[in-house]
């Protein structure tokens, strides 16, 4: 296979990942968009979702990220966001508390925009939450 | 002249004060390397996100209409402080550098004319600020309590923050903090946090060189920097609590070794003089014996 992105995820408390991989699916904003090496510079932001990394031979890793950025260059491939967790490590018990949280959040959203960005992140938490283990 | 025993019990304090101090640096030294990693898984973040809003707002704070987060509201009015110190006293001169820095700075903006509202993080530049400016302070936000510091704990300040600007109860902030540089040397920083100070060209740490590559923005550039500058407050306000928390630990412990080794200097001109009066009482003794038994 050819060469591979150097892909990081950090969070503002550490640097979750960083590796080299074939690809990585990132959840932007406006569609999920995956990234191979030789990508077009871009910068995008990043919705509440599951970003992807595959690698040859692996099954995909999956992580859930509470929204944030990706910054794209060339040879990198860097996701600067403010939560993650790796979708296996998710409990039921406490997907479904974060839902609890984020339907309260949505009740007193002030902007549509906001409103749209709880939206995307119930969709994901829920779909986490009927897939996890308990 | 002491007597022997006030003497012994000078001694016997002074030790268990050193018992103390020499504990209370080692337990620094060990948060200190806690604190320390903190500080650095927490750069290569604000570092990005600094280089983002680099090439981003370098390209749209020429422009109208450009987020008053990052032009300002125009006006230079009311200044808001942020004073961001530790909880706790005993290391060294960490509350009280932060406190004179932001203390000369108010007296500037008030020579100047402007008002200033101040904004305590951390008990300790409360307590100092107080003593001047009682009126100006708006509101302490203590920390305590928590041992590592979390992303979660800077958001609600952050929030604080940004919605006080958004109701026009400011026109500048600026955060106050000491910069962890080394354990001997901490650095007090100010950091303009609205409108938020942009690297200057060439200054911002530059990643790879991309020769100029033209960057595809999704959404626009303008959603995506409405959407980085709030964001950009709390890491800031995050980064420089780690800070804080380094420095706090490093002058602790700097400041504790000293007091430990001053107090071991005390334990020995205490103990020749202990050891002088003893010598001369017995000497007194001897010569009231001998002269006791001459007269006989």
């Amino acid at each position: 296979m050819a060469d591979k992105i150097a892909f990081e995820l950090v969070s503002p408390e550490r640097l979750l990942v960083s590796e080299d991989v074939e690809m990585v699916v990132v959840p932007g904003a406006e569609g999920d968009f995956g990234v191979l090496i030789g990508h077009q510079p871009m910068i995008s932001t990043v919705r509440p979702g599951i970003l992807e990394i595959h690698n040859e031979g692996d099954e995909p890793r999956r992580i859930y990220v509470n929204g944030g950025f990706a910054e794209v260059t060339g040879d990198r491939c860097a996701v600067m966001t403010e939560e993650a967790t790796p979708v296996e490590d998710m409990k039921r018990a406490e997907v479904e508390a974060t839902i609890k949280t984020a339907e309260e959040d949505l009740t007193s959203a002030k902007t549509d925009h906001d409103t749209y960005i709880i939206q995307t992140r119930l969709a994901t938490l829920r779909q986490i939450a009927a897939s996890a283990s308990a | 002249m002491p007597s022997l025993k006030d003497l012994r019990v000078r001694i016997g304090s002074v030790k268990s004060t050193q018992k103390i101090t020499r504990a209370m640096q080692m337990v620094a030294a060990s948060k200190l390397r806690r604190a320390q990693e903190a500080v650095e898984a927490a750069r290569p973040y604000s570092a990005r996100m600094e280089r983002m809003l680099g090439s981003l707002g370098s390209s749209l704070v020429a422009q109208d209409g450009a987020p008053p987060l990052l032009v300002g509201t125009g006006n230079d009015d009311t200044h808001l402080i942020v004073v961001a110190t530790g909880e706790r006293g005993l290391c060294g001169a960490f509350n009280s550098s932060i406190a004179r820095a932001a203390r000369v700075r108010i007296q500037e903006l008030q020579a100047a004319g402007k008002t200033v509202k101040i904004l305590c993080i951390g008990r300790k530049g409360r307590d100092i600020l107080r003593r001047d400016f009682s009126a100006l302070i708006i509101e302490t936000i203590e920390l305590a309590g928590q041992k590592a510091k979390t992303f979660a704990d800077a958001q609600p300040i952050a929030t604080k923050i940004r919605d006080m600007f958004d109701n026009g109860e400011f026109d500048v902030c600026t955060l106050f903090y000491n910069r962890f540089k080394s354990v001997m040397v901490q650095i007090v920083t100010d950091r303009q946090l609205i409108p938020a100070a942009l690297p200057a060209e060439g200054e911002a740490e530059s990643g790879p060189d991309l020769g100029n590559a033209i960057y595809d923005y999704e959404p626009s550039e303008e959603e995506i920097l409405a959407d980085l500058l709030p964001r950009n407050i709390s890491v800031q306000l995050f980064q420089a609590i780690l800070e804080n928390g380094a420095s706090e630990q490093g002058s602790r412990m700097t400041a504790m070794d000293s007091a430990t080794r001053n107090a071991g200097d005390m334990i020995d001109d205490l103990t020749l003089t202990y050891n002088r009066t003893r010598q001369s009482v017995i000497t007194s003794e001897l010569i009231e014996i001998i002269s006791g038994a001459e007269a006989l």
